[in-house]
């Protein structure tokens, strides 16, 4: 064949479609028969999953999942950003201490530290001058137990965001006269937001759905109050469906917050 | 003599490594000084030790005769907090080799930044004083812009602005010219000139030996982490005392635009 016809040759594009369509097809018997086998289980009873998607102890537990959440990002940033400014810190006395916390924190299941905040009265019966019961309540343990935990992972997060500003900025911070703390405030900090922003909102999908694990002391979140109703009515797959609904809801609308935020901190 | 910036006896080691062996420096008020030396011999550590960013092992700095980085107490030296440490560094800028401008800030707002929020000056009045430091280095059109916008020679004079902001007593400059491309440097050169003619006290580390022959009044030479020779720079530049010095100069100017790794 002559070269210089080459250009005028039709092209034909690689078949992607056949097998393509031929998975999709499959895909969608598999999960049509799962879906279909599902609903219309007679173990399962659509009435009573709309009877408490929106009821007062559903709603209530919602309500405490999100507070956790919020409490528990909160928690996490503020000692998080100090445990990643100890490990940076000259003083090896902070950087230790600092490393300690993450190793312990990281190491141990979060299952174990909030039954273990929970039974923190066996440890120390009094706390100062109540009874460590009185202080220390299922929603403040596990508080406790999902705020420590994730202290320890976002020290790492916003360590990582520290380490992507150049040093030599927080040198010439320091020459027109600023603190070290002052450096951190005014050009570390701003400039790692960007960097740990994504990763964040990736954090926050698992400590949402990681309030669920306070159920195993009763903290009152969106897990605990479906068991407390199944445990009752023993409509065990409804109410985790129900559970399950409002779990993709909140997530859904973390992603959305995400995109929103990282859109803002881009510009 | 009173003022100006002080040296006495500085070391300084990296684990095993002295890199500083007893520095001695006096710059005097006004005085421009010119620092040379082959690669590793201490330069860069010279100036990081002289404002307190890398603490000392030994010896001591004084600017307008404060103590950097200690307190002289029964007898000894202690070492200051942040707080004091930071303020005795007011009387000293720097320029990076690498400019280190705040990259998410506009090149006004890097320059207001120090007067505003270390010195708590009215914000309008620095305002205008950053605009006026920014013509005076050819950047008005610039003052919005972000330092990634610019040439290196462009962030390199933003530096020099920031740096004048402070109005330092001493302004040390760490090879300012090294990191940019050739047509570039001469801007550069020319605000450290114009910087030296107004009397600006100044320590220049560099390999423009031109530079310092033009402008200098001091020049150093430092080979492994002491001070080789030192003296008026066309003394030092023409018929230097020590062989040493003349072997660099030889080398700096048969490669002038390359690293010197030996002397
Ligand atoms: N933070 C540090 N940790 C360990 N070693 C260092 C550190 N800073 C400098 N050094 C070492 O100290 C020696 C002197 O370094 P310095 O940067 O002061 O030399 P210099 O004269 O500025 O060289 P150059 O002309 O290449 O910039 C080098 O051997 C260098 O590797
Ligand atoms: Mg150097």
């Amino acid at each position: 064949m002559m070269l210089d016809t080459l250009h005028t040759l039709e092209v034909v594009r690689r078949r992607g479609f056949a097998s393509r369509w031929g998975t999709g097809a499959v895909l969608v018997v598999v999960v049509g028969w799962l879906a279909y086998t599902v609903v219309t289980s007679p173990n399962l009873d659509w009435v009573v999953i709309g009877r408490y998607f929106f009821s007062t102890p559903v709603m209530e537990g919602v309500g405490t999942t999100l507070v956790l959440t919020f409490a528990t990002l909160g928690i996490g940033l503020v000692l998080g950003a100090v445990l990643a400014m100890m490990r940076q810190a000259r003083n090896p006395v902070a950087v230790a201490a600092a490393s300690a916390y993450i190793w312990f924190f990281r190491g141990v299941p979060l299952v174990v530290q909030i039954v273990f905040w929970f039974n923190l009265a066996l440890l120390f019966p009094t706390l100062g001058f109540a009874p460590t019961n009185a202080v220390i309540t299922p929603f403040l343990a596990a508080m406790l137990g999902l705020g420590l935990h994730e202290a320890a992972y976002l020290a790492e997060v916003i360590r990582g965001g520290f380490l992507a500003v150049p040093r030599g900025q927080v040198d010439a911070a320091l020459t027109i006269g600023m603190t070290p703390a002052q450096a951190t405030r005014a050009i570390v900090l701003p400039q790692s937001v960007r960097v740990i922003l994504p990763a964040l909102g990736n954090q926050f999908i698992l400590i949402l759905k990681g309030t669920s694990l306070v159920s195993v002391i009763g903290g009152g979140d969106l897990m605990t109050r479906a068991q407390q109703i199944y445990g009752q009515n023993y409509q065990v797959i409804a109410l985790l469906l129900v559970a399950t609904g409002w779990y993709l809801v909140l997530v859904s609308l973390a992603g959305v917050g995400q995109r929103f935020l990282e859109r803002w901190a881009a510009s | 003599m009173s003022g100006g910036l002080r040296l006495r006896g500085l070391r300084k080691s990296f684990g095993g490594l002295e890199v500083l062996r007893g520095v001695d420096l006096d710059v005097a008020p006004g005085e421009v000084v010119c620092v040379i030396g082959p690669s590793g011999s201490g330069k860069s550590t010279l100036l990081r030790c002289a404002n307190h960013l890398e603490p000392l092992d030994a010896g001591f700095v004084q600017v307008d005769d404060v103590l950097v980085g200690y307190e002289l107490r029964d007898g000894r030296l202690h070492e200051s907090s942040e707080r004091d440490i930071a303020r005795a560094r007011l009387r000293m800028g720097m320029v990076f080799q690498q400019f280190n401008l705040f990259s998410h800030l506009t090149v006004l707002r890097n320059v207001t930044l120090g007067p505003v929020r270390v010195l708590r000056r009215d914000p309008v009045e620095v305002e205008r004083e950053a605009r006026d430091l920014l013509a005076r280095v050819g950047l008005t059109e610039h003052a919005d812009k972000l330092p990634g916008q610019l040439s290196g020679g462009q962030q390199q004079r933003v530096a020099i602005a920031r740096a004048m902001a402070m109005k330092p007593s001493v302004l040390l400059f760490d090879e300012p010219t090294s990191a940019l491309d050739p047509e570039l440097v001469g801007e550069v050169l020319a605000v450290m000139r114009g910087l030296a003619a107004q009397g600006m006290t100044m320590v220049v580390v560099t390999h423009e030996i031109g530079f310092a022959a033009e402008v200098a009044d001091t020049v150093v030479f430092m080979a492994d982490g002491v001070v080789v020779e030192t003296g008026p720079a066309d003394r030092v530049l023409r018929s230097p005392d020590s062989p040493r010095t003349a072997a660099f100069l030889a080398h700096v100017r048969r490669h002038p635009d390359k690293e010197t790794d030996h002397a």
